[in-house]
């Protein structure tokens, strides 16, 4: 993830709390989707950024788990995500996700 | 996980959905998306 952005991710957690925060990722692919995913829960895998050895936690959940999906208005769903739905390794994108956000990595 | 009034932070790719999509997406399930952001992944 970009360096920026990991201390912005840092600071929101740090002042609003992570109580009632929630990351929603949109990668199209399996290998970035689980980097995302790993950045924001058990810390930057790379260690060039902020968020390196900082095992924020947040809970973290792609926009084609159906959980997500169900919540989200169906227009807008198929407008904006339906092309990648079709051409997306799902399985594998939710598998991953699904991986960091249960302790995976750690 | 039920989003409503959860606050989002919003993580999107380029080449799949976006920051912007992500957050009115986010939106439209009444989540509060307090940040969103468009990643390019190499």
């Amino acid at each position: 993830m970009d360096l920026d952005d990991q201390g912005n991710v840092q600071k929101l957690a740090d002042e609003t709390g992570k109580d009632e925060m929630i990351v929603i990722l949109g990668q199209p692919d399996p290998n970035s989707a689980g980097l995302f995913a790993e950045t924001v829960t058990s810390g930057d895998p790379t260690w060039a950024g902020p968020l390196a050895g900082v095992p924020l936690g947040l809970p973290v959940y792609h926009v084609l788990e159906s959980e997500i999906k169900e919540q989200m208005d169906p227009d807008l769903y198929m407008e904006h995500v339906g092309l990648m739905e079709l051409s997306a390794d799902v399985d594998e994108i939710i598998k991953w996700v699904k991986f960091y956000r249960e302790g995976g990595g750690k | 996980m039920n989003l409503e009034g959860k606050q989002v932070v919003a993580i999107g790719e380029r080449e799949g959905v976006n920051g912007p999509s992500l957050r009115l997406l986010a939106e439209s399930a009444n989540a509060k998306v307090v940040f969103s952001v468009t990643q390019c992944f190499v």
